[in-house]
């Protein structure tokens, strides 16, 4: 395994590479679906290069562990506020998270539907194209339209791109107090309108899931203690519609319960394909119908929905004409390569992505296949 | 600020063009005459005029196809124009340039309550977004200055910004899908009413591109729920020091106000003789607003003030009613009219790490004796992005130049301390030279390839934010018409 110990080295390996190239950081999304070529470790780019607590702001080397870097945070009673899957539960792997690996993927969690993605909270970028050339975009500071965006573009693109070096990010302070509403006996549909009305109410939900096999769901709180207090009380007179909640304050308790939802924690090691669909809330109930008895967990008030299916299972197939996406987060290398990981995108659109890919990595060295 | 030769060639073939196009727009939908293409000479970065060949007010996204196509064929330049409100020269024509309007595209496609979405067209203004959805209690977040005017579509090409980012973020961040039209011709629709598309954040690209990757005819805007309440609280101290280090402490305390926005002693004196709100005389002045209820606002603001307080500030006055939020905001909203009672202004619009405000606005007073120009302050110092107003005389001689001078050493300044040229202005032909201070060939390079990969013609607003050398070669002039 290649394991460069600066951005200047890296870039030599990149420009002498006479051929595909397997960008790893910490490991724990497991190998990419079309993985092949001489690994390549981010693990020696570590450590944080700057945090600022009164400026919100947080750099770090691309293969600081992702568990470094949040405890630096907690420290200054700050965090990630996309809150960050932890993949290891879920796909049966281990190693640590990097901070580069979840730019890489643009992992985000619950809290997504309130703060935004990881792509909302990065504000700059350095990174290694295919070339070989090392690239900057963005910076540190939060308010930043100086040329092209290339910083979004690099979030989520999977090492296609260019190799990520260093990322700079927005972070948030951390809240004092949180509290979980719990509805049962819900449908699906039911759920749903209570979590729209949830978020289309002014008290900041910052978490809102369902779980149809428990028909339990699930609104989240966080704030200062008074404020939940306030929230909590409110949203249930405005939610009476849908039954009396159970309140848990309890802030592990909520922890815990959010980490299931973030990690999709109810399917580690059932041994189904999962699956992670994107689409409009409104829009779930009829693609959770379409999926006739698969295992389901609703996030992002129905906007994220995880489904657990028979392997080998063409999950796309099943689903009603709605606009959104499915991607294969856990399955056989052959499923992924018969089924493709990422929904195919509409031909005008994979062009355009081609082309980026094309130009910033011409040979063809990074994760090739691993987008399309 | 140079421009490039415009292209005999196009200049010659002006009625062969102007006739493909009214062939497939309606007749009032192709301005040509010369005393009415001076209407579109300039935005709001008047100091640059030059009128364009004609310019085009489509009316749908299968129009502005077709008028693509065309340029396209022609190998005509098109500069896309939302309002024309911009500071940074973006829609600033050439005279061998079609300007593509998208005035008369502002409906209302679709607003969704349960998904919190609302579809535009892009020539709809940004206050007239939040219009159509306030009533039913919600709002668009982003709220630059200009937002009665302003379009989306300008708003997505400058991912603008506004006085509230620190908590709701900027276009970018509230831009969920969008259709656009490539340069030729070629509909796309990339993202939607769901979260994060799918594939490479094409998206994430487009917002920010200053209208030189496509033409967004309609998009998809994230909407909230509108917060119970807001009220600000005013802080006067005698030192920059102090009034940044209380931002500082504010933040690091966990409270997250939906503004903080500081002026220094020249802005506040100026706005103060034009507004009478009121502000003390002091070196800074913060005005910090909090959201939510009655008793969450009061517990924030009590938060903020006890850290205030250990910052001996000279003035701490929090509102109490409706009328005193309005008189702290008076002179913050006013203090852009109060500079330009005092001469013609330039409006800069760098970002700073937050840390380092001090020591920029000792700089900037020690510059401002150097060139002999006054400055005041207004700064969104949550997320350090600067707004310098420079004051010079457009009727003197040789002051323009001088303020232009005065505000590249600004902004370099900027990128000096971490920070960067451009906030939320976008960067224009107004920092177009100065690209070179914050990125170096190789970050330039990999920008102007995600172009190649979009308008391979360089046919979309080509002129703009890259240095001209840089990209001369691809802009290639007259051999631009397609065979």
């Amino acid at each position: 395994m290649l394991k460069p110990k600066d951005e200047a080295e890296l870039s030599e390996i990149v420009k002498g590479a006479e051929g595909p190239l397997w960008i790893e950081g910490g490991g724990t999304r497991g190998p990419g679906p079309a993985t092949n070529g001489v690994r390549l470790s981010t693990a020696g780019l570590s450590g944080i290069t700057l945090y600022e607590p009164g400026a919100l702001t947080l750099v770090a080397k691309a293969g600081t562990p992702l568990a470094e870097v949040e405890a630096a945070l907690a420290e200054e009673n700050q965090r990630l506020a996309f809150e960050p899957m932890d993949h290891r539960g879920l796909l049966g792997t281990s190693g640590e998270p990097t901070i580069g690996g979840v730019v890489a993927a643009n992992v985000s969690g619950p809290r997504r539907i309130q703060v935004g993605a990881a792509r909302d909270a990065l504000i700059g970028v350095r990174f290694v194209d295919g070339r070989g050339d090392v690239v900057k975009n963005g910076g540190r500071v939060m308010k930043n339209v100086t040329g092209y965006d290339l910083v979004k573009l690099m979030a989520g693109s999977f090492g296609t791109l260019g190799v990520l070096t260093e990322v700079s990010f927005k972070v948030l302070p951390k809240t004092p107090a949180s509290a979980t509403l719990a509805f049962g006996g819900l449908s699906v549909e039911r759920a749903v309108s209570l979590l729209s009305a949830a978020l289309g109410s002014p008290f900041e939900v910052t978490g809102a899931a369902h779980l149809p096999g428990e028909a339990r769901t699930l609104v989240r709180i966080e704030g200062f203690e008074a404020s939940v207090d306030y929230r909590v009380g409110r949203l249930s007179e405005v939610l009476a519609g849908f039954g009396a909640p159970q309140v848990e304050r309890d802030p592990e308790a909520v922890a815990e319960v959010w980490r299931g939802v973030r990690d999709a924690s109810m399917f580690a090691g059932n041994g189904q394909d999962v699956w992670r669909i994107s689409v409009k809330p409104s829009d779930a109930p009829a693609v959770v119908a379409a999926l006739g008895g698969a295992e389901v967990l609703m996030d992002w008030g129905g906007g994220l929905v995880w489904a657990g299916v028979a392997p080998g299972t063409d999950l796309r197939a099943m689903l009603p004409s709605v606009k959104g996406h499915a991607t294969l987060v856990r399955g056989a290398a052959e499923t992924h390569g018969a089924l493709g990981t990422f929904h195919p995108e509409p031909a005008p659109l994979a062009a355009i992505s081609a082309g980026l890919r094309a130009k910033f990595d011409p040979r063809g060295v990074l994760n090739p296949g691993r987008m399309g | 600020m140079d421009m490039p030769v415009p292209d005999a060639a196009i200049l010659g073939r002006k009625a062969e063009i102007v006739k493909r196009l009214q062939q497939v727009l309606p007749a009032d939908a192709v301005i040509h005459e010369p005393h009415e293409t001076r209407a579109y000479e300039c935005d709001a970065l008047t100091a640059y005029r030059c009128a364009p060949l004609c310019a085009v007010l489509p009316s749908t996204t299968e129009e502005v196809s077709a008028v693509l196509k065309v340029c396209h064929e022609e190998g005509v330049p098109v500069v896309p124009r939302g309002s024309g409100t911009s500071l940074a020269g973006g829609a600033l024509p050439t005279a061998d340039c079609v300007i593509l309007g998208v005035a008369r595209m502002n409906g209302v496609i679709e607003t969704n309550y349960a998904d919190r979405y609302i579809r535009v067209q892009s020539g709809r203004t940004n206050l007239s977004v939040t219009g159509a959805v306030e009533e039913d209690g919600f709002f668009y977040a982003p709220d630059p200055s200009s937002q009665l005017a302003c379009a989306i579509a300008g708003n997505i090409g400058m991912n603008s910004g506004g006085a509230h980012c620190l908590k709701y973020g900027v276009t970018t961040n509230n831009l969920l899908g969008v259709t656009m039209v490539l340069m030729d011709g070629k509909v796309v629709e990339i993202g939607g009413a769901h979260l994060d598309a799918g594939g490479l954040d094409l998206l994430g690209v487009i917002c920010g591109s200053e209208g030189q990757l496509g033409i967004v005819t309609e998009a998809t805007l994230r909407i909230l729920r509108k917060p119970e309440g807001a009220r600000p609280v005013l802080i006067g101290f005698d030192s920059n020091e102090v009034a940044g280090a209380c931002v500082s402490d504010i933040i690091k305390a966990g409270v997250l106000p939906v503004a903080i926005e500081f002026m220094d002693r020249p802005c506040i004196r100026a706005t103060e003789a034009f507004a009478h709100a009121g502000y003390p005389d002091c070196e800074a002045l913060l005005i910090v607003e909090v959201e939510g209820s009655e008793e969450e606002i009061a517990e924030q603001l009590s938060v903020i003030t006890g850290i205030a307080k250990t910052h001996n500030p000279v003035e701490l006055r929090e509102s109490q009613s409706a009328e005193q939020s309005a008189a702290i905001w008076l002179g913050r909203k006013s203090a852009f009219g109060a500079m330009g009672q005092i001469n013609d202004y330039m409006c800069l619009d760098g970002t700073i790490p937050v840390s380092s405000l001090p020591h920029v606005l000792k700089r900037i007073g020690e510059m401002s004796k150097e060139y002999g120009l006054d400055v005041g302050n207004v700064f969104h110092a949550g997320d350090g992005n600067m707004h310098p107003l420079i004051l010079f005389d457009a009727n003197k001689e040789g002051d323009l130049e001088k303020c232009e001078a005065f505000g590249a050493d600004i902004l370099r300044l900027c990128v000096e301390v971490g920070g960067c040229l451009t906030g939320e202005h976008g960067v224009g032909i107004e920092k177009r030279d100065l690209m070179v201070d914050q990125y170096n060939g190789v970050d330039l390079e990999a920008q102007l390839r995600v172009k190649d990969v979009f308008d391979p013609q360089w046919l979309l607003n080509p002129a703009k934010v890259f240095p001209l050398a840089s990209s001369e070669s691809r802009r290639g002039a007259s051999s631009r018409r397609a065979a």
